[in-house]
């Protein structure tokens, strides 16, 4: 693998927290602590942790949808985190973006062409009006849409079809990278399959590399290459799919796995229900986010903070974790070996 | 990569699988006749308004008589067919009076709808975008809407001389905090929107943002606004001319009609009666419109904000 598309290193966004009289800030909130990763080309990156851990938060940072706290984010070899608005401007159409909500996420007030024009005369693409309409057919086309539904309004379709469309908007800027925050979470069963499998036919026929933003884990099985696991502002797991699925590496992917539920009439699996709520993010805990409900939690998670490292007995390589448990030998660690490969199963079965 | 599907779909093959019953054709009846059918408020209050602006554009040729000649020998005639609507005490023509009178209340209530809507527009963009901005102009705008209308129509009535230009400059400063209210709320939310932060990722510069995405999703909301504010700008004007404070009562107005009415409320009370009438139907059929208004363009919008 060459020089990755996406290189995210140390990411922070902090949020202030404005109170009192003359709106001072009292606190931040660490939605973000601290995250890296990197996604090569054509690659599917899935973001995976539950509500409120920071993972659209990690989107939007690096959309530069507002401006970061701290870190360095590189697109194709260019610095971004601290690049002024009039700078990037041209370099966004190098990554695109597909939102949750298909309702919220195209203007009411403008015509699907409008919507699909806006990239493409933004970023200059179209040499002449006729390849704009050709421009616009084709997108229409790559969504599978029928051409003749460019002209109507965005409240004329379905929450799959108004996903299509939000879909053709982020590939009219010819990106090189999507990142689909929760794009099909949204969408019911049958509506979900469909965008899925329509965003995997892109990415073959587009080369598109996807940061997969989503909390459902069955999806992120059947789409993505690796998976990062994100908890409480931070990544606590990084691995290939299979590595991760197979046997994981972390207690809370471990927890987060056993909540999938089994397609299999009659078949139970081990639950493992995590005590109490996710901490606040105001006041994170100290040493390990996770000791404060991690089953397996000791002294040492208590007081120091464990790092990303590569584990030693995973499945596949290029599997990393943040976890003390891979320091003690094998016979005092729970995660060592393929425990969790009786947890896999999902809709592979 | 496994399990997902590889091959892209033949070239004829350009529709997805959900496509089979796409939009069916819109059975609701199309057209004016149809839209007012399904909004019976908006056809009943924009025929009454219709009907208002009617009155008032024509009230030369509808009146009977001038509205401000006098008549002492005949004065406070109880309404007949030669006096509609009686004559008052310095006997002049009630019914022409009243007709005269709605001109003033709609150019009033229009003018402090449009100019209020507009100056409010352009305020509540800018506390919406800029933030310094912001806590400046809506501290001041607190201030202001902590003072009752009225009593601040009167004050700045009371800096000026009487004329409808200046009653007018009057009630449109007093109703300016309420439209930049709503104008920052709707932008505040609307920022928020994910079709904007969409439009930020394809490049849109923040003039364009205002104008595509933030502006015409404001329109709807301020519409409806402007017509409760245009009702109540009618009725200000009637209380301001009622005590004196407004149109000069060379130009008959309802407010100043029912004004000099008052003191033979008791003897003669048509004098009071029919402009009451004529303004009471006119803010109603405003406000019905508004109501339709906020209905048909979008059920989710609060009356105020």
């Amino acid at each position: 693998m060459s020089q990755p598309l996406l290189q995210v290193n140390d990411l922070k966004k902090h949020f202030p927290i404005k109170a009192g009289f003359l709106g001072g800030t009292t606190g931040y909130v660490y939605a973000v602590d601290g995250v890296s990763f990197d996604i090569a080309k054509g690659e599917t990156l899935s973001l995976v942790g539950e509500s409120g851990c920071g993972k659209s938060t990690v989107g939007k940072a690096l959309l530069r949808l507002f401006p970061l706290t701290a870190g360095q984010v590189v697109l194709g070899g260019d610095r971004i985190d601290d690049m002024p608005n009039g700078t990037l401007r041209p370099l966004r159409r190098k990554m695109q973006v597909v939102f949750q909500d298909p309702f919220s996420s195209l203007n009411p007030r403008m015509r699907v062409r409008d919507i699909l024009a806006e990239p493409i005369r933004n970023f200059g693409l179209a040499k002449d009006a006729a390849d704009l309409e050709k421009r616009l057919e084709g997108l229409m086309d790559k969504v599978r849409l029928p051409r003749d539904a460019i002209n109507r309004w965005p409240h004329e379709f379905s929450g799959g079809q108004r996903q299509r469309i939000g879909i053709a908007r982020a590939l009219a800027g010819e990106p090189d990278l999507i990142i689909c925050d929760e794009a099909v979470s949204a969408l019911d069963v049958s509506v979900k399959a469909q965008i899925v499998n329509l965003l995997q036919d892109l990415q073959t026929e587009l080369g598109l590399a996807m940061l997969f933003i989503s909390h459902d884990l069955a999806i992120v099985e059947h789409m993505t290459h690796r998976v990062a696991v994100m908890y409480l502002g931070k990544i606590v797991e990084v691995a290939p799919k299979r590595s991760l699925f197979g046997a994981p590496k972390h207690p809370y992917t471990e927890a987060l796995l056993s909540a999938v539920p089994v397609p299999m009439p009659g078949a139970a699996r081990e639950r493992i229900i995590l005590k109490g709520d996710v901490p606040s993010p105001i006041n994170p805990p100290k040493g390990c986010r996770f000791h404060t409900r991690c089953p397996y939690a000791f002294d040492r998670c208590r007081t120091e903070e464990p790092q990303l490292r590569p584990v030693a007995d995973a499945l596949e390589g290029g599997h990393i974790a943040a976890c003390h448990l891979h320091d003690r030998p094998a016979g005092e660690n729970p995660l060592s070996g393929a425990k969790g490969a009786q947890l896999l199963a999902v809709g592979s079965a | 990569m496994d399990g997902g599907r590889t091959a892209p779909l033949p070239p004829g093959v350009n529709v997805a699988p959900e496509m089979g019953d796409i939009m069916p054709p819109v059975k609701a009846k199309k057209g004016f006749i149809g839209f007012l059918r399904r909004n019976p408020t908006i056809a009943i209050g924009g025929f009454l308004v219709l009907l208002m602006v009617f009155v008032a554009v024509f009230a030369p040729y509808l009146a009977h008589r001038d509205p401000t000649a006098l008549a002492p020998a005949l004065r406070t005639r109880e309404p007949s067919a030669q006096f509609w609507f009686g004559t008052d005490m310095l006997g002049r023509d009630v019914y022409s009076r009243v007709l005269h009178g709605a001109r003033v209340s709609l150019t009033v209530g229009f003018s402090v709808a449009f100019c209020a809507s507009v100056i409010g527009l352009a305020i509540g963009l800018v506390s919406g975008f800029i933030r310094l901005a912001d806590s400046i102009i809506m501290r001041f705008m607190d201030g202001m809407m902590s003072i009752p209308p009225i009593l601040l129509a009167i004050a700045l009535m009371a800096l000026t001389r009487g004329s409808v230009g200046n009653v007018v400059l009057a009630i449109t400063i007093a109703e300016i905090p309420r439209v930049s209210r709503l104008v920052r709320g709707v932008v505040l939310s609307l920022r928020e929107q994910p079709y904007v932060d969409a439009a930020v990722a394809s490049g849109t510069r923040t003039p364009m943002i205002i104008l595509r995405h933030i502006l015409p999703n404001t329109l709807a909301p301020l519409t409806v606004q402007a017509t409760y504010i245009c009702a109540s700008a009618m009725i200000t004007e009637a209380i301001l001319s009622f005590i004196g404070a407004g149109t000069p009562p060379i130009i008959p107005s309802w407010g100043n009609i029912m004004a000099e009415g008052r003191a033979l409320w008791q003897v003669k009370p048509y004098i009071v009666f029919f402009p009451a009438v004529f303004l009471s139907i006119t803010v109603l059929a405003v406000n019905l419109l508004g109501d339709g208004l906020r209905d048909a363009l979008d059920p989710r919008m609060a009356k105020r904000l």
